[in-house]
């Protein structure tokens, strides 16, 4: 079914969290190899945003192993993922509505000036612009202004912000959370171009999606989470609309991978 | 070109600090106007500086703790316990235990000692607050009793009056070329206050701490750790406040700083930083200082009841924050 054919890039195996009484993941796992594009697919609350917080080092799961081309990480802190060439673009956007679409994409790695002014500190705000303009364009962020605060821009041009920051840094995964949610028509076509653009770079790509079309149009492969753990895999290629639906809600179980 | 121009000049008037800083420029004016003879005069620039330097040196720090949307509301009695621990260092290290006559190398030491003592006040701040993850609000309310108390113990509650007479003279009345030092050492202040929050990374991040604490974390940034260098930071800048009040006062002043913390706290207001975070300039900060500065003195020279002044002050305040949260709701959506 799974077209896997080498060892994976990044593998969770039985990962559970639990907050408070609520058990959000039940032993879920997941594996991406690289160049490839996985859908993740599950009803509201299934743990999907909560598996790539997991992965991304933001939350620590409970129990549970994540491997990284087979050999057992830890990612107790977004640092560390990052280090490892992961990237996230949350559900939740994690942006700082005060500071400009550049400081946004420079968050944790503003680059700072050369010399003795940059050993104290300072920013060189100039190339910073200057390259953030230059991402923007390629990934086709269309902004009105770079120096209004992100807060004021549109909800879209928000979010094409925070997936064009994960896209830029990512070296091995990126983890989309719902990345076009609150897209038009036209930003959309151009974020799944992105995705395609990134993987053939040789990134994974992981895209959490509602949006059943989309999905088919741009993954290749497919796994299903149901109340936190995986019920599902699938080829993109051979997989139908009633089926993906039939794993999400539980009338088909195909899985039970230990 | 209409282009450009016009977000720069929408830029101009969306900030608060143009606002206010318009509010100083026409209490300057009108209080000239009503006065020409005593307001607009060397001599009255020269106090009202001297007197707003020890309230612009606590503000600059309070500037970045409320930038973390912190509050810090020890930065009065830590100035106290910063002083105390000056010149009770000084104290002991002269003969008879009378500083009065003490060098150069006393008084350094002195200062060392000052702002090792806010520095250790504002270590324990943002401990508590970055790891324990109290809330500052009830963190710096209990330094504000804990650091009075503690300077009360130290002296008994009796004001320590033997302060170095180079001290004194050197930076409490000195002067060079019109500029007393008193001012000169704050001014250097808010312009190394000013450069660091706005063109260092250390001041970027303090800014995405205040705007969103999560993203921060997320983005890599040692959320934790910033926050306890930003207390540690107004500690510091307290202790040098508490040396400079010595300096100027010539004793400790325990009973004289109740309400230092609120007002650096509104000057910071004032000046167009959020309470919410996220937002503020160390310029701003300095029209905050000296609009009440300014109020005060006129209010003095024209003879108006001074106990007009806070009424005037508290207006001016709740007026200004009133436009941030128009602001901020104007613009999230
Ligand atoms: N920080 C948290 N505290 C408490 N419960 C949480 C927290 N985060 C997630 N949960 C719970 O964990 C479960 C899974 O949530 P999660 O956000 O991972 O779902 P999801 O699959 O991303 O859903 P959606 O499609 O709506 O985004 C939910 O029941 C949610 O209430
Ligand atoms: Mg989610």
């Amino acid at each position: 079914m799974s077209g896997s054919v080498a060892e994976p890039l990044l593998r969770a195996r039985e990962l559970r969290k639990s907050y408070g009484s609520v058990q959000a993941l039940r032993g879920a796992s997941f594996d991406i190899a690289a160049g490839e594009v996985v859908a993740l697919i599950g009803d509201n609350g299934a743990g999907k945003s909560t598996l790539v917080k997991c992965l991304s080092g933001v939350e620590r799961p409970d129990s549970g192993e994540i491997l990284i081309d087979g050999r057992p990480v830890v990612l107790d802190s977004p640092t560390a993922a990052r280090q490892l060439g992961i990237e996230t673009a949350y559900q939740d956007l994690a942006v700082a509505p005060d500071l400009d679409p550049a400081a946004n994409l420079f968050l944790g790695r503003e680059l700072r000036r050369p010399g003795l002014l940059g050993a104290l500190g300072m920013l060189d705000k100039a190339t910073m612009r200057t390259q953030a303009a230059e991402h923007f364009a390629r990934l086709g962020v269309t902004l009105q202004s770079l120096d209004v605060p992100i807060g004021s821009l549109s909800g879209g041009q928000r979010q094409s912000v925070a997936v064009a920051r994960s896209v830029v840094w990512a070296s091995r995964v990126v983890f989309l959370d719902e990345p076009t949610a609150a897209l038009g028509v036209v930003q959309r076509e151009r974020v799944l171009d992105v995705i395609r653009a990134v993987r053939d770079d040789g990134v994974a790509v992981v895209l959490i999606s509602h949006n059943m079309p989309e999905v088919l149009a741009v993954a290749d492969r497919i796994e299903v989470l149901r109340m936190g753990a995986r019920v599902a895999r699938f080829a993109a290629a051979e997989v139908t609309l009633e089926q993906l639906v039939g794993a999400m809600t539980g009338a088909l179980t195909q899985e039970d991978d230990r | 070109m209409n282009d450009e121009r016009r977000p720069l000049r929408q830029r101009l008037l969306g900030a608060s600090t143009f606002w206010i800083g318009l509010v100083l420029v026409v209490l300057c004016v009108l209080f000239s106007l009503l006065r020409p003879d005593a307001f607009p005069t060397l001599f009255t620039l020269q106090t009202l500086l001297i007197e707003a330097s020890v309230l612009l040196v606590l503000a600059v720090g309070m500037t970045f703790v409320i930038i973390t949307a912190g509050i810090d509301l020890s930065v009065g009695s830590v100035l106290v316990f910063a002083g105390v621990i000056g010149a009770k260092v000084m104290e002991g290290l002269s003969p008879g235990s009378n500083a009065s006559g003490a060098g150069v190398g006393i008084v350094l030491l002195g200062l060392l000692a000052a702002l090792v003592a806010g520095s250790a006040w504002g270590l324990v701040n943002g401990l508590l607050i970055a790891k324990a993850k109290l809330p500052p609000l009830i963190v710096t309310l209990g330094s504000f009793g804990a650091a009075l108390g503690a300077a009360q113990l130290t002296t008994d509650g009796v004001d320590v009056r033997t302060v170095p007479k180079i001290l004194r003279d050197g930076l409490g009345f000195g002067q060079t070329a019109q500029i007393p030092h008193m001012v000169a050492l704050a001014a250097l202040v808010t312009l190394l206050g000013g450069w660091l929050l706005h063109t260092t990374r250390f001041g970027r991040r303090t800014f995405a701490v205040g705007s969103n604490a999560e993203a921060a974390r997320r983005a890599g940034i040692p959320v934790s750790g910033h926050l306890i260098r930003v207390y540690t930071g107004v500690g510091l800048l307290a202790g040098l406040a508490g040396f400079m009040s010595l300096a100027y006062f010539g004793t400790t002043t325990i009973g004289g700083h109740s309400t230092d913390n609120l007002n650096a706290i509104a000057a910071v207001v004032l000046g167009g930083t959020s309470l919410f975070g996220g937002i503020g300039t160390v310029f701003g900060t300095v029209i905050g200082v000296f609009i009440p500065a300014v109020l005060t003195k006129g209010f003095v020279i024209v003879g108006v009841q001074q106990f007009w002044q806070p009424v005037a002050i508290s207006g001016v305040l709740v007026a200004a924050v009133w436009f941030d949260q128009v602001r901020r709701r104007s613009r999230e959506r």
